[in-house]
Protein backbone atom coordinates (compact mmCIF):
# COMPACT_ATOMS: atom_id res chain seq x y z
CA UNK A 1 0.00 0.00 0.00
CA UNK A 2 1.07 3.58 -0.98
CA UNK A 3 1.30 6.14 1.89
CA UNK A 4 2.45 9.16 0.12
CA UNK A 5 1.01 11.34 1.03
CA UNK A 6 0.27 9.73 4.71
CA UNK A 7 -2.88 9.87 6.34
CA UNK A 8 -1.06 12.50 8.72
CA UNK A 9 0.14 14.89 5.86
CA UNK A 10 -3.20 14.27 4.10
CA UNK A 11 -5.46 15.28 7.61
CA UNK A 12 -2.69 18.10 7.70
CA UNK A 13 -3.22 19.23 4.24
CA UNK A 14 -7.05 19.58 4.74
CA UNK A 15 -6.94 21.06 8.00
CA UNK A 16 -4.71 23.65 6.53
CA UNK A 17 -7.05 24.62 3.45
CA UNK A 18 -9.84 25.00 6.54
CA UNK A 19 -7.45 27.48 8.36
CA UNK A 20 -5.98 29.08 5.37
CA UNK A 21 -7.97 29.24 2.41
CA UNK A 22 -11.89 28.83 3.70
CA UNK A 23 -12.31 29.91 7.22
CA UNK A 24 -11.35 33.13 6.28
CA UNK A 25 -13.86 33.23 3.74
CA UNK A 26 -16.67 32.39 6.06
CA UNK A 27 -18.74 34.37 8.59
CA UNK A 28 -21.15 34.03 11.22
CA UNK A 29 -22.12 29.88 12.16
CA UNK A 30 -19.94 28.65 9.58
CA UNK A 31 -16.93 30.30 10.62
CA UNK A 32 -17.71 28.71 13.86
CA UNK A 33 -18.05 24.95 12.52
CA UNK A 34 -14.73 25.84 10.55
CA UNK A 35 -12.82 26.35 13.86
CA UNK A 36 -14.44 23.50 15.19
CA UNK A 37 -13.58 21.59 11.96
CA UNK A 38 -10.01 22.22 12.01
CA UNK A 39 -9.99 21.33 16.23
CA UNK A 40 -10.97 17.93 15.74
CA UNK A 41 -8.42 17.75 12.53
CA UNK A 42 -5.95 18.40 15.16
CA UNK A 43 -7.43 15.87 17.52
CA UNK A 44 -7.34 13.18 14.59
CA UNK A 45 -3.28 13.92 14.33
CA UNK A 46 -2.77 13.82 18.03
CA UNK A 47 -5.00 10.78 18.42
CA UNK A 48 -2.76 8.70 15.73
CA UNK A 49 0.25 10.09 16.91
CA UNK A 50 -0.37 9.15 20.95
CA UNK A 51 -3.46 6.45 20.67
CA UNK A 52 -0.94 3.28 20.31
CA UNK A 53 1.34 4.15 23.41
CA UNK A 54 -1.42 5.63 25.53
CA UNK A 55 -3.81 2.54 25.08
CA UNK A 56 -0.98 -0.16 25.34
CA UNK A 57 0.03 1.70 28.93
CA UNK A 58 -4.18 2.17 29.82
CA UNK A 59 -4.20 -1.67 28.85
CA UNK A 60 -0.84 -2.66 30.89
CA UNK A 61 -2.66 -0.82 34.00
CA UNK A 62 -5.96 -2.55 33.70
CA UNK A 63 -4.37 -6.21 33.84
CA UNK A 64 -2.35 -4.82 36.66
CA UNK A 65 -5.19 -3.76 38.83
CA UNK A 66 -7.74 -6.33 37.82
CA UNK A 67 -4.95 -9.49 37.69
CA UNK A 68 -6.44 -9.96 34.43
CA UNK A 69 -4.87 -12.47 31.63
CA UNK A 70 -3.86 -10.81 28.51
CA UNK A 71 -6.91 -12.93 26.35
CA UNK A 72 -9.44 -9.88 27.09
CA UNK A 73 -9.60 -6.72 24.81
CA UNK A 74 -9.28 -3.31 26.13
CA UNK A 75 -12.95 -2.49 26.03
CA UNK A 76 -13.57 -5.93 27.86
CA UNK A 77 -11.44 -4.84 30.44
CA UNK A 78 -12.76 -1.40 31.14
CA UNK A 79 -16.02 -2.96 31.60
CA UNK A 80 -14.59 -5.79 34.22
CA UNK A 81 -13.19 -2.71 36.02
CA UNK A 82 -16.29 -0.62 36.08
CA UNK A 83 -18.89 -3.65 37.39
CA UNK A 84 -16.05 -4.45 40.15
CA UNK A 85 -16.47 -0.45 41.31
CA UNK A 86 -19.85 -0.43 40.83
CA UNK A 87 -19.86 -3.53 42.78
CA UNK A 88 -17.82 -1.88 45.28
CA UNK A 89 -14.79 -4.54 45.16
CA UNK A 90 -12.77 -1.56 43.85
CA UNK A 91 -12.72 1.42 45.71
CA UNK A 92 -10.37 4.66 45.43
CA UNK A 93 -8.42 3.35 48.35
CA UNK A 94 -7.79 0.41 46.26
CA UNK A 95 -3.36 0.68 45.68
CA UNK A 96 -3.07 2.10 42.12
CA UNK A 97 -6.43 2.90 41.31
CA UNK A 98 -6.09 6.37 41.10
CA UNK A 99 -3.01 6.49 39.45
CA UNK A 100 -4.29 4.15 36.78
CA UNK A 101 -7.57 6.48 36.48
CA UNK A 102 -5.36 9.56 36.61
CA UNK A 103 -2.88 8.81 34.16
CA UNK A 104 -5.22 7.40 31.74
CA UNK A 105 -7.75 10.78 31.35
CA UNK A 106 -4.42 12.40 31.47
CA UNK A 107 -3.56 10.94 28.27
CA UNK A 108 -6.93 11.05 26.56
CA UNK A 109 -6.97 14.73 27.39
CA UNK A 110 -3.65 15.70 25.99
CA UNK A 111 -4.96 13.78 22.43
CA UNK A 112 -8.81 15.62 22.94
CA UNK A 113 -7.66 18.74 24.35
CA UNK A 114 -4.45 19.39 25.60
CA UNK A 115 -4.80 22.85 26.51
CA UNK A 116 -7.65 22.63 28.75
CA UNK A 117 -7.14 24.05 32.15
CA UNK A 118 -7.95 20.60 33.83
CA UNK A 119 -4.74 18.95 32.71
CA UNK A 120 -2.39 21.53 34.18
CA UNK A 121 -3.80 21.14 37.43
CA UNK A 122 -3.55 17.04 37.20
CA UNK A 123 0.19 17.30 36.23
CA UNK A 124 0.89 19.69 39.45
CA UNK B 1 -28.77 18.36 25.37
CA UNK B 2 -30.26 17.28 28.53
CA UNK B 3 -32.31 21.05 28.17
CA UNK B 4 -34.98 19.50 26.27
CA UNK B 5 -36.40 17.01 28.68
CA UNK B 6 -35.97 19.37 31.70
CA UNK B 7 -37.26 22.17 30.13
CA UNK B 8 -40.01 23.88 31.74
CA UNK B 9 -41.37 25.60 28.97
CA UNK B 10 -41.49 29.34 27.94
CA UNK B 11 -44.79 30.28 29.44
CA UNK B 12 -43.49 29.08 32.74
CA UNK B 13 -40.05 30.70 32.45
CA UNK B 14 -41.65 34.11 31.85
CA UNK B 15 -43.62 33.51 35.11
CA UNK B 16 -40.20 32.69 37.05
CA UNK B 17 -38.43 35.82 35.55
CA UNK B 18 -41.12 38.31 37.07
CA UNK B 19 -41.28 36.44 40.05
CA UNK B 20 -37.33 36.50 40.11
CA UNK B 21 -37.91 40.17 39.56
CA UNK B 22 -40.20 40.73 42.65
CA UNK B 23 -37.59 39.33 45.00
CA UNK B 24 -35.23 41.79 43.88
CA UNK B 25 -33.10 39.42 41.12
CA UNK B 26 -31.86 41.48 38.67
CA UNK B 27 -34.04 40.42 35.46
CA UNK B 28 -35.12 41.60 32.23
CA UNK B 29 -38.61 43.22 32.46
CA UNK B 30 -41.12 40.75 30.89
CA UNK B 31 -43.08 42.86 28.30
CA UNK B 32 -45.67 40.80 26.48
CA UNK B 33 -46.19 36.77 27.10
CA UNK B 34 -47.69 35.50 23.64
CA UNK B 35 -50.75 34.03 23.72
CA UNK B 36 -53.26 31.78 21.21
CA UNK B 37 -54.51 35.85 20.42
CA UNK B 38 -51.24 36.10 18.90
CA UNK B 39 -50.81 32.63 16.65
CA UNK B 40 -46.97 32.72 17.63
CA UNK B 41 -46.75 29.85 19.42
CA UNK B 42 -45.05 30.22 22.40
CA UNK B 43 -42.76 32.99 23.63
CA UNK B 44 -42.27 36.00 25.78
CA UNK B 45 -40.67 39.38 25.13
CA UNK B 46 -38.56 41.20 27.42
CA UNK B 47 -37.05 44.54 27.86
CA UNK B 48 -33.63 45.16 26.46
CA UNK B 49 -30.18 44.71 28.82
CA UNK B 50 -26.91 45.81 27.28
CA UNK B 51 -24.00 43.89 28.71
CA UNK B 52 -21.69 41.01 27.70
CA UNK B 53 -22.86 37.06 28.46
CA UNK B 54 -19.69 35.51 26.49
CA UNK B 55 -17.47 34.67 29.06
CA UNK B 56 -13.91 34.96 27.23
CA UNK B 57 -13.87 38.89 27.43
CA UNK B 58 -15.45 38.69 31.25
CA UNK B 59 -12.82 36.74 32.39
CA UNK B 60 -9.93 38.95 30.74
CA UNK B 61 -10.92 42.23 28.90
CA UNK B 62 -9.37 45.30 30.80
CA UNK B 63 -13.28 46.50 30.82
CA UNK B 64 -14.38 43.95 32.94
CA UNK B 65 -11.83 44.09 35.65
CA UNK B 66 -13.66 46.46 38.33
CA UNK B 67 -16.47 43.61 37.50
CA UNK B 68 -14.78 41.03 38.10
CA UNK B 69 -14.05 41.57 41.60
CA UNK B 70 -17.18 42.21 42.64
CA UNK B 71 -18.92 39.50 41.22
CA UNK B 72 -18.56 36.35 43.37
CA UNK B 73 -20.47 38.97 46.40
CA UNK B 74 -23.32 39.77 43.65
CA UNK B 75 -23.68 36.37 42.88
CA UNK B 76 -24.07 35.11 45.94
CA UNK B 77 -26.72 37.77 46.33
CA UNK B 78 -28.33 37.12 43.43
CA UNK B 79 -28.42 33.09 44.40
CA UNK B 80 -29.87 34.23 48.19
CA UNK B 81 -32.32 36.52 46.58
CA UNK B 82 -33.56 33.51 44.24
CA UNK B 83 -33.54 30.69 46.77
CA UNK B 84 -35.58 32.83 49.21
CA UNK B 85 -38.38 33.28 46.62
CA UNK B 86 -41.32 31.88 47.77
CA UNK B 87 -42.50 28.43 46.57
CA UNK B 88 -46.36 29.41 46.98
CA UNK B 89 -47.63 30.38 43.61
CA UNK B 90 -44.54 29.76 41.31
CA UNK B 91 -45.47 27.12 38.04
CA UNK B 92 -46.61 23.97 38.16
CA UNK B 93 -44.70 23.30 35.77
CA UNK B 94 -41.37 23.31 38.24
CA UNK B 95 -39.79 19.60 39.07
CA UNK B 96 -38.38 18.62 42.21
CA UNK B 97 -35.12 17.03 42.11
CA UNK B 98 -32.56 16.93 44.97
CA UNK B 99 -29.30 15.67 44.76
CA UNK B 100 -29.49 12.10 44.83
CA UNK B 101 -32.99 12.32 42.43
CA UNK B 102 -30.45 13.88 39.95
CA UNK B 103 -27.82 10.87 40.11
CA UNK B 104 -30.46 8.77 39.74
CA UNK B 105 -31.34 10.44 36.52
CA UNK B 106 -27.94 10.59 35.04
CA UNK B 107 -27.07 7.26 36.23
CA UNK B 108 -29.63 5.90 33.74
CA UNK B 109 -28.80 7.87 30.97
CA UNK B 110 -25.13 7.01 31.16
CA UNK B 111 -25.81 3.01 31.37
CA UNK B 112 -28.26 3.50 28.68
CA UNK B 113 -25.02 4.64 26.47
CA UNK B 114 -23.52 1.49 27.72
CA UNK B 115 -20.00 2.50 26.98
CA UNK B 116 -18.50 2.18 30.66
CA UNK B 117 -16.33 4.93 32.27
CA UNK B 118 -14.40 3.38 35.29
CA UNK B 119 -14.16 7.22 36.43
CA UNK B 120 -17.54 7.86 36.19
CA UNK B 121 -18.29 4.81 38.34
CA UNK B 122 -15.72 6.02 40.82
CA UNK B 123 -17.49 9.43 40.78
CA UNK B 124 -21.27 7.77 41.26
CA UNK B 125 -19.98 5.77 44.49
CA UNK B 126 -18.17 8.27 46.17
CA UNK B 127 -21.45 10.45 45.80
CA UNK B 128 -23.87 7.69 46.77
CA UNK B 129 -21.95 7.15 49.55
CA UNK B 130 -20.99 10.88 50.90
CA UNK B 131 -24.32 12.34 50.07
CA UNK B 132 -24.72 14.88 52.52
CA UNK B 133 -28.38 15.45 54.67
CA UNK B 134 -30.93 16.88 52.68
CA UNK B 135 -31.86 20.78 53.62
CA UNK B 136 -34.70 22.72 53.20
CA UNK B 137 -36.25 22.92 49.08
CA UNK B 138 -35.97 26.09 47.35
CA UNK B 139 -36.12 27.33 43.95
CA UNK B 140 -33.11 26.51 42.23
CA UNK B 141 -31.98 27.99 38.96
CA UNK B 142 -30.57 25.45 37.59
CA UNK B 143 -27.60 26.75 34.98
CA UNK B 144 -25.98 29.71 36.92
CA UNK B 145 -23.08 30.31 35.12
CA UNK B 146 -21.09 32.87 32.72
CA UNK B 147 -23.01 32.59 29.26
CA UNK B 148 -25.85 32.99 31.29
CA UNK B 149 -25.12 36.14 32.93
CA UNK B 150 -25.49 39.79 31.37
CA UNK B 151 -22.51 41.35 32.54
CA UNK B 152 -21.14 45.08 32.66
CA UNK B 153 -18.24 47.41 33.67
CA UNK B 154 -20.13 47.49 37.08
CA UNK B 155 -20.58 43.39 37.40
CA UNK B 156 -23.92 41.54 37.28
CA UNK B 157 -27.11 43.19 35.12
CA UNK B 158 -29.18 40.44 34.58
CA UNK B 159 -29.95 36.43 35.38
CA UNK B 160 -30.75 34.90 32.10
CA UNK B 161 -31.80 31.71 30.74
CA UNK B 162 -34.07 30.09 33.55
CA UNK B 163 -35.75 26.77 31.95
CA UNK B 164 -33.82 24.58 33.72
CA UNK B 165 -34.84 25.69 37.02
CA UNK B 166 -36.76 23.48 38.99
CA UNK B 167 -36.91 22.88 43.29
CA UNK B 168 -34.09 21.77 44.99
CA UNK B 169 -30.93 21.74 46.98
CA UNK B 170 -29.48 25.74 46.64
CA UNK B 171 -26.39 24.48 47.18
CA UNK B 172 -26.62 23.15 43.40
CA UNK B 173 -26.61 26.62 42.50
CA UNK B 174 -23.43 27.70 44.44
CA UNK B 175 -21.56 24.78 43.09
CA UNK B 176 -22.84 24.92 39.38
CA UNK B 177 -20.68 28.20 39.21
CA UNK B 178 -18.19 26.13 40.34
CA UNK B 179 -17.45 23.40 37.86
CA UNK B 180 -14.28 23.92 36.18
CA UNK B 181 -15.80 23.33 32.90
CA UNK B 182 -17.47 26.55 33.82
CA UNK B 183 -14.15 28.74 34.86
CA UNK B 184 -13.18 28.91 31.25
CA UNK B 185 -9.95 27.95 31.89
CA UNK B 186 -9.43 30.91 35.20
CA UNK B 187 -9.09 27.70 37.32
CA UNK B 188 -7.38 29.34 40.53
CA UNK B 189 -10.95 31.14 40.54
CA UNK B 190 -13.51 28.30 41.78
CA UNK B 191 -16.40 30.90 41.54
CA UNK B 192 -16.81 30.68 37.88
CA UNK B 193 -13.33 31.87 37.11
CA UNK B 194 -13.40 34.92 38.48
CA UNK B 195 -14.20 35.04 42.39
CA UNK B 196 -13.32 33.29 45.60
CA UNK B 197 -15.72 31.36 47.11
CA UNK B 198 -15.38 32.52 50.65
CA UNK B 199 -16.65 35.88 49.00
CA UNK B 200 -19.20 34.45 46.82
CA UNK B 201 -20.47 32.50 50.50
CA UNK B 202 -19.94 35.98 52.66
CA UNK B 203 -22.16 37.68 50.92
CA UNK B 204 -24.86 34.54 50.49
CA UNK B 205 -25.12 33.81 54.30
CA UNK B 206 -25.44 37.10 54.78
CA UNK B 207 -28.40 37.82 52.94
CA UNK B 208 -30.01 33.80 53.38
CA UNK B 209 -29.00 33.89 57.24
CA UNK B 210 -27.42 30.84 56.34
CA UNK B 211 -23.88 29.43 57.55
CA UNK B 212 -22.33 27.13 54.22
CA UNK B 213 -19.12 26.93 53.91
CA UNK B 214 -16.55 26.09 50.83
CA UNK B 215 -16.72 22.44 52.13
CA UNK B 216 -20.58 22.47 51.72
CA UNK B 217 -19.85 22.72 47.94
CA UNK B 218 -17.45 19.94 47.25
CA UNK B 219 -20.07 17.03 47.28
CA UNK B 220 -21.99 19.45 44.74
CA UNK B 221 -19.60 20.34 42.47
CA UNK B 222 -18.59 16.88 42.21
CA UNK B 223 -22.27 15.91 40.83
CA UNK B 224 -22.18 18.83 38.86
CA UNK B 225 -18.80 17.50 37.17
CA UNK B 226 -20.42 14.47 36.31
CA UNK B 227 -23.41 15.89 34.96
CA UNK B 228 -21.81 17.89 32.46
CA UNK B 229 -19.70 14.64 31.60
CA UNK B 230 -23.18 12.98 31.19
CA UNK B 231 -24.34 16.21 29.11
CA UNK B 232 -21.58 16.04 26.23
CA UNK B 233 -22.20 12.01 25.94
CA UNK B 234 -25.85 13.16 25.22
CA UNK B 235 -24.74 15.71 23.13
CA UNK B 236 -22.34 13.38 20.72
CA UNK B 237 -25.12 10.83 21.21
CA UNK B 238 -26.95 13.00 18.95
CA UNK B 239 -24.33 12.83 16.45
CA UNK B 240 -24.04 9.48 16.93
CA UNK B 241 -27.26 8.24 15.95
CA UNK B 242 -28.02 10.59 13.27
CA UNK B 243 -30.22 13.16 14.93
CA UNK B 244 -27.90 16.26 14.28
CA UNK B 245 -24.67 15.25 11.99
CA UNK B 246 -22.91 18.85 12.70
CA UNK B 247 -18.96 18.82 13.62
CA UNK B 248 -19.74 20.38 16.71
CA UNK B 249 -21.86 17.56 18.04
CA UNK B 250 -19.32 14.92 16.87
CA UNK B 251 -16.24 17.06 18.25
CA UNK B 252 -18.23 17.93 22.16
CA UNK B 253 -17.87 13.73 22.55
CA UNK B 254 -14.25 14.43 22.87
CA UNK B 255 -14.58 17.03 26.12
CA UNK B 256 -16.29 13.83 28.46
CA UNK B 257 -12.73 13.52 29.42
CA UNK B 258 -12.10 16.75 30.52
CA UNK B 259 -14.86 16.19 32.73
CA UNK B 260 -13.13 13.06 33.92
CA UNK B 261 -9.75 15.06 34.68
CA UNK B 262 -11.72 17.77 36.68
CA UNK B 263 -13.28 14.30 38.65
CA UNK B 264 -10.35 12.91 39.67
CA UNK B 265 -8.42 16.03 40.32
CA UNK B 266 -11.42 16.54 42.90
CA UNK B 267 -11.53 12.57 44.06
CA UNK B 268 -7.96 13.37 44.96
CA UNK B 269 -8.67 15.92 46.61
CA UNK B 270 -11.27 13.67 48.68
CA UNK B 271 -9.35 11.05 48.90
CA UNK B 272 -5.82 13.27 50.17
Amino acid sequence: MHDQPSVQELVAAVKSFIDDTAAPQLTGHAAFHARVASNALATVLRDLEQRPGAEASERQGLIDLLEASDDQSTAELNRALSERIQAGEITIATPGLLSHLKQTAMAQVEIDQPRYSGLKTAKR
Amino acid sequence: MARSSAAIGLPAEAKLIEAAGHAGVPVPDVLHVLTSNDALGDGFMMSRVLGETIARPILRNDEFVGARDVLAAQCGVALADIHTISLDGLPNELQQSGGLAQISQYEEIYRDFDVPRPVFELALQWLKANAPDPIDTVLVHGDFRLGNLMIDEQGLVAVLDWELAHLGDPREDIAWLCVNSWRFGQTQNRVGGFGRIEDLLTAYNAKRGTDFTAKDVDWWEMLGTLKWGIMCMIMYEAFRSGADPSVERAAIGRRVSETEIDLINLLETTHA
